[in-house]
């Protein structure tokens, strides 16, 4: 199995940490990560990607041009990164701020209304993990426990108390994606 | 004992290696994008963990003459720093290469010349391993390609600097410093007491017993016909370190009609883009050198006899492709790719190149 | 050794020497030699040695005390190393408050490379590069770097001496003694000035360069002690 994944959206909506949460469960059941970020003045108020691979394989290239999965959060990340997915592979995308929605027709298109949500519950902070968890709905390449592993290894201990809070918004998103196009 | 395995930037894993391979000091100053080495080992705390010195200094070419103060006692330290800073130590680096003292300093390059961009960029390629510094010398250059070498070449190259009394540098750049791979943490191990230096490096400046003369770190010789000798040690020293030190990785070389050459972040693309193509039926191998001085010349010029031609991949307009040239002695076409200034090639375009530079053209 | 009939880096080479003797510090002692005049110093003095690059011993030394704080460390510097090239190093050594002593020779000139401006040559003072004598508003004005390093918290004991007189030299030993033990005593940086002559790139005769040196020098670099156990005294 090798699933790369690009998550894409403004700084600060929590793109970054998505991935390292996903990037250390994948860890935490014996796999190989790469998480690769775009850094730089960009990151600043701009927007913000990272590249995220799992695989069962050691890991080639961690600089992609091409993948199974897109994340993507604003209207930039959408124009950037839609023709990017491969044939066949997914694009997952929250409505919110999105004008033109994606086009193509040849991959799986789901939609997650996770700020919605986010604002609904009270629980802006884990907006990311509401995406998180709809992603893993559509593909369940990581244990839900191991989530909660990741979740242990890649926060620190003061913010540990969060976790439920964080596993509860996984759950908000896994029950709520619509799939909106099959391919 | 259970592997201990850790997500971390490639720039932690250098910082949490030196920690636990028993570093006296790091010295450095922040700039983009290596600062994570300084910050992780601030936050640390390793004059707590092992009794390791951690100081920001007020500049690079302070922080590589530090460097050079602590090596002279036979202690175990280390600078790091991004293109521009680096270019700042090539003085020290010189300093200390002519003082014959051991020690290690990381680049984590990004793009130039000059202040550049703070994005990934392998374009120092000549300063590390032909110079950068003044006076006939050289350094012993690492180039990782994943997490787990940055966290590994600390222990090969404060091991391979002390084994030759030579700097040496791990030449990384800013798609290994600044990503996260899964990364085994060697053990902890002690720092040296000062009998075990003392016994080790019989050369430094530990203070002077009754019972030996006075050890002098210097690198200034006045007369011209030591100065000369001087020189030809030095020469020997590289050339026993070229006999065996030579390091690198061939992967899917034996039946490969092209041969990728790449070292660091851009040999992981070529991976990448050698499965791509063996998956389309053209036969590509990678090598990788780990040692870009010393340079894996003699592999390369093996491969030469069965290949059809090279492709050289490099974040840069093309430098380590005039060694590739020298051990292929014109047998067969070497062709160079590169993106410059911070742009990232992608597997796609590495193949590409390779289809309309080498196969085709 | 090799410095010139006169000049008072020999006696200055000598007071640390004694002192180092005195305090039986010698296996204990690890000295940073500069570029400049003083380049060769490491020969003169039977302890470790470490030759600097241009400027940059504070540094050194830096790593030096903090990697073995139970040694003594000194650097021994002259204008140029320590008061134009060396200047950041010099600053920011004693800002942190390192624990080692500088001995800081003023002679108002480049000896070494053959009499040119230093940054502490006084104003109208003739330099190969300041042939007609230093310009103020050419070539800017004399830096009295000693001044400004007592005013930083990380200095502990400030003195400017000379070694061109009896009486000066037993004062500047007292100073130089002062200085290593401050440092046993862990207190933060000891710095201590000799003004000294150049007779060779004055080109006086060392009579005559010490009566130009108490003339000239000493109205603009004035002897005595500045700070003494961190306090400001001048």
């Amino acid at each position: 199995m090798t699933e790369e994944i690009i998550i894409a959206g403004f700084g600060g909506q929590g793109v970054l940490s998505m991935g390292k949460i996903l990037a250390y469960s994948g860890i935490m059941q014996d796999q190989e990560v790469s998480w690769m970020p775009s850094y730089g003045p960009e990151m600043r108020g701009g927007t913000a990607n990272v590249t995220v691979i799992l695989s069962d394989e050691r890991i080639s290239s961690p600089v992609l041009n091409q993948f199974d999965t897109a994340i993507i959060l604003n209207q930039q990340s959408l124009d950037k990164f839609e023709s990017t997915v491969k044939p066949g592979g997914v694009l997952l995308y929250d409505p919110n701020g999105i004008v033109h929605p994606p086009t193509r027709k040849d991959i799986a298109i789901y939609r997650i209304r996770a700020a919605e949500f986010a604002s609904k519950v009270g629980l802006a902070k884990v907006f990311n993990m509401i995406v998180l968890g709809a992603f893993l709905k559509i593909k369940p390449i990581v244990d839900e426990s191991n989530i909660e592993k990741g979740l242990q290894k890649s926060l620190p201990e003061r913010h540990h108390k969060m976790i439920p809070e964080n596993l509860k918004a996984v759950k908000i998103g896994k029950d709520n994606v619509e799939l909106m196009q099959e391919v | 004992m259970m592997k201990e395995l850790r997500l971390m930037k490639g720039n932690e894993a250098l910082a949490e290696a030196a920690i636990r391979y028993g570093a006296d000091g790091y010295f450095g100053y922040p700039i983009t994008p290596q600062s994570e080495v300084i910050e992780y080992l601030m936050a640390e705390r390793p004059e707590r963990r092992t009794g390791m010195v951690v100081l920001q200094a007020e500049s690079e070419v302070a922080a590589i003459n530090m460097v050079y103060g602590g090596a002279a006692c036979g202690k175990r330290v280390m600078t790091s720093s991004s293109s521009p800073g680096v270019s700042l130590k090539m003085e020290g680096v010189s300093y200390i290469a002519g003082a014959e003292l051991p020690c290690l300093v990381a680049n984590i390059q990004r793009g130039g010349p000059g202040l550049g961009t703070i994005q990934p960029s392998q374009a120092d390629y000549f300063q590390a391993t032909k110079g950068g510094g003044h006076g006939d010398y050289r350094m012993i250059v690492l180039a990782p390609a994943s997490v787990q070498e940055m966290s590994d070449f600390v222990s090969l190259g404060f091991d391979l600097a002390f084994k030759y009394r030579n700097p040496a540098m791990i030449l990384s750049d800013g798609v290994i410093g600044q990503m996260m791979e899964k990364v085994e943490l060697q053990p902890q191990r002690a720092r040296r007491t000062e009998e075990e230096i003392i016994q080790e490096c019989p050369w430094a400046t530990t203070g002077k017993p009754a019972t030996r003369g006075h050890n002098i770190i210097t690198s200034l010789e006045l007369d011209p016909g030591r100065q000369e000798k001087f020189n030809l040690k030095l020469q020997k020293k590289y050339k026993e370190i070229e006999r065996n030190e030579v390091r690198y990785e061939e992967i899917n070389c034996d039946d490969a009609d092209y041969i990728l050459v790449a070292f660091g972040s851009s040999a992981r693309i070529c991976q990448k883009a050698m499965d791509i193509a063996r998956a389309e039926g053209i036969k590509v191998g990678l090598l990788r050198p780990i040692t870009l001085w010393p340079f894996p010349y003699k592999p390369i010029k093996t491969l030469a006899q069965h290949a059809k031609g090279f492709l050289v991949v490099e974040l840069n307009a093309g430098q380590m492709i005039e060694d590739v040239q020298l051990a292929v002695a014109e047998k067969v076409k070497v062709e160079h790719f590169g993106r410059y200034g911070g742009i990232i090639p992608a597997p796609g375009e590495v193949l590409e190149a390779l289809k309309s530079k080498v196969i085709g053209g | 050794m090799h410095y010139c009939p006169g000049c008072g880096h020999g006696t200055t080479h000598r007071l640390v020497a004694e002192v180092i003797d005195e305090m039986g510090i010698q296996d204990k002692t690890i000295g940073i030699a500069p570029v400049g005049c003083a380049v060769l110093a490491y020969n003169y003095f039977d302890v470790d040695m470490q030759e600097a690059a241009h400027g940059r011993a504070p540094a050194l030394a830096t790593a030096v005390k903090r990697l073995m704080p139970e040694k003594f460390v000194f650097t021994y510097q002259g204008d140029g190393d320590l008061a134009a090239i060396g200047t950041a190093e010099t600053v920011h050594a004693i800002n942190r408050g390192e624990k080692f002593v500088i001995i800081f020779i003023n002679n108002g000139i480049y000896g070494m490379t053959g009499g040119q401006m230093a940054p502490t040559t006084l104003e109208g003072m003739p330099t190969s590069t300041s042939p007609y004598g230093r310009e103020l508003d050419l070539m800017g004005n004399p830096l009295k770097i000693t001044e400004l390093v007592a005013n930083l918290p990380g200095a502990y004991f400030v003195t400017r001496q000379s070694v061109h007189t009896p009486a000066n030299v037993r004062k500047a030993k007292k100073a130089i003694k002062q200085a290593f033990e401050n440092q046993a005593k862990g207190h933060g940086t000891s710095f201590v000035e000799i003004v000294s002559n150049c007779n060779s790139g004055w080109k006086l005769t060392p009579i005559k360069a010490n009566e130009w040196m108490e003339q000239n020098m000493f109205p603009f670099y004035p002897l005595g002690d500045i700070k003494v156990d961190g306090k400001l005294v001048k």
